[in-house]
């Protein structure tokens, strides 16, 4: 049996766990599901729709919202109660988070960001380095596997399941578990609505932007497309934006339907947080920029001139 | 107030990796070497609470003895002094290497009040050291902060997610891994570089340990090598993306 991490805010699941899910039914038919906190047993439905059969819900008066070390704690106790072949996740921050901490509860190695698991004695993994430019091939000498799967490595499946059973539990949790939370929340500086995570549209400006005014633009072509503004390294570091926008292997992974990459050469660490979007336009004065090797259409040309034009085309066409 | 910051010696890639015939490392014969992107803001973190504060800044890696190099540049910066254990030069699996720096923040007479990771190496990305040593040490962690304050023997730090900020508090000592962002790291000053070349790096050495997380090989990444279809030149080139987007249904 293979146990998944279902990572929720609140009752909301993050999308990439349904990809560990798939990740898990490829390695094994009996795949089981895990929540942590007693709001995540509303995803019985979900879960259950992409193949796993039962829900365990972690719940105890010292976990409400996000708990990391707890859900080591919780995931230790499930472990030892149902001995599944591997603990899976998403290769999320918090997938990995959590599954770390379970790793360091039981002293035993864990294999992050994986993109094919072989399981067996040892384990082979292949997992994602150098922010997705290199694979490694690797061993993992321990009976359980705690492997996170690499984001956008597998397209979700949904097998169409009937709900997953639920079944509560309560972690045996010590009070050094539960001093790290959430303790209140705001909105930063997002300005709500769509966001990098789940835009089917990205439009993306760097360095040949020029400075912050000349990402109004961006937001007009952004809107009309009906997605978000994201931005690279360089643009944050300036200032210019809120680095909550970044792309990136330091800031956030994005694989939308349609990403335009404006005035962006594509530093290594940029590329690793967009390479996955299914198509990618490039608008930049340099025909020899390396991001152009991952692109799908290429307009060479000054993005102050191309964006707007689109922008007015693309207006023109909706009528 | 003592801080410890834990950093990494990474070759500086440009945009191409090429690998060593073995495959097993990277090829560096050509390369630079410097810390991880995070760990410069974890460095400049540490200066600025000892600034503020008083106290002391310790800076601590893993590595060949080449790594004195990338301590001298952080000691410029405004560290104390530093400590490196010595490895053969092979790599490290997450366990050996957070089993390692354990064993050396505990024979350190000073006991830090914070300890400051970036939040993740630019090399091996295995996301788990910085919570192996949590548990080790029995201390609070909070991870990918962008922004940490102390005040009266507690931190308090925010982590940016893509709908907004969450807060998180820990009672000191803890351990924190920041990300690039959190503060805009300096440049060594002359004088700086001077006072560095005079500062204590301690050398240790530690048993390396069979790995438990064993690396066979690497490859470089299947690249998609798309070559892009050129569509145009400037504003001329727009109705033919036009029409790409609304064959893709984006419009």
């Amino acid at each position: 049996m293979i146990l998944v991490l279902i990572d929720h805010d609140r009752g909301e699941i993050d999308p990439l766990s349904l990809r560990a899910l798939t990740a898990a039914k490829k390695l094994d038919q009996d795949v089981e599901a895990v929540v942590i906190g007693s709001d995540g047993a509303i995803l019985a439905g979900i879960a259950g729709e992409y193949g796993a059969k039962v829900l365990h819900v972690a719940s105890h008066s010292a976990i409400g919202d996000y708990t990391p070390m707890a859900s080591g704690r919780a995931l230790k106790d499930l472990v030892a109660k149902l001995n599944p072949a591997a603990v899976l996740a998403a290769g999320s921050p918090r997938g990995n988070e959590q599954l770390a901490h379970l790793a360091a509860f039981l002293d035993i190695p864990m294999a992050a960001e994986c993109s094919e698991i072989t399981l067996g004695r040892p384990h082979n993994v292949l997992r994602a380095r150098w922010a997705g430019n290199l694979i490694e091939s690797a061993l993992v000498h321990s009976q359980l596997l705690v492997a996170t799967i690499l984001s956008f490595s597998t397209e979700p499946q949904s097998l169409g399941g009937p709900a997953a059973s639920v079944v509560q539990f309560e972690p045996a949790l010590e009070p050094a578990d539960s001093v790290v939370k959430i303790l209140s929340r705001d909105a930063g500086e997002s300005k709500g609505g769509v966001t990098l995570n789940d835009a089917k549209v990205i439009v993306s400006g760097g360095r040949g932007v020029g400075g912050p005014d000349g990402f109004g633009n961006l937001e007009e072509l952004a809107a009309l497309l009906g997605g978000t503004v994201g931005c690279s390294r360089v643009v944050t570091s300036s200032g210019w934006r809120p680095h909550a926008e970044q792309v990136g292997q330091t800031g956030t992974k994005v694989a939308p339907d349609l990403y335009i990459a404006a005035g962006i050469s594509g530093a290594m660490q940029h590329i690793a947080g967009m390479k996955n979007s299914k198509t990618i336009v490039v608008i930049n004065t340099d025909p020899e920029a390396p991001i152009l090797r991952y692109a799908d259409y290429a307009i060479i040309g000054d993005l102050h001139q191309v964006i707007p034009a689109l922008t007015s085309a693309i207006r023109a066409a909706k009528g | 107030m003592d801080v410890l910051v834990c950093l990494k010696r990474v070759p500086l890639a440009g945009g191409t990796l090429i690998l060593t015939p073995d495959a097993r490392d990277i090829e560096t014969k050509h390369l630079g070497f410097g810390i991880s992107p995070h760990e410069e803001n974890a460095v400049e973190a540490g200066v600025q609470l000892v600034e503020q504060m008083g106290g002391t800044l310790t800076l601590l890696t893993l590595g060949p003895s080449d790594a004195e190099e990338q301590l001298r540049s952080q000691l410029a910066i405004g560290a104390t002094r530093a400590v490196l254990i010595e490895t053969d030069g092979q790599e490290w699996d997450p366990q050996g290497t957070a089993a390692a720096l354990v064993d050396a923040i505990k024979a350190e007479e000073t006991k830090f009040d914070l300890i400051i990771f970036g939040a993740e190496s630019a090399d091996s990305a295995g996301y788990q050291i910085h919570i192996r040593m949590a548990h080790a040490l029995a201390l609070p962690i909070i991870t990918n902060v962008k922004s940490m304050k102390v005040e009266n023997g507690t931190v308090s730090c925010d982590r940016v997610v893509a709908n907004g900020r969450e807060h998180y508090e820990a009672p000191l000592p803890a351990i924190v891994t920041v990300r690039d962002g959190l503060n805009i790291p300096r440049y060594p000053s002359v004088p700086g570089r001077m006072q560095a070349r005079k500062k204590i790096v301690d050398m240790k050495k530690a048993e390396a340990r069979v790995p438990k997380l064993e690396k066979v090989t690497l490859a470089l990444a299947p690249s998609k090598d798309k070559s892009a279809q050129i569509l145009g030149k400037g504003a001329d080139a727009v109705p033919a993306l036009v029409d790409v987007l609304k064959q893709i249904g984006a419009v």
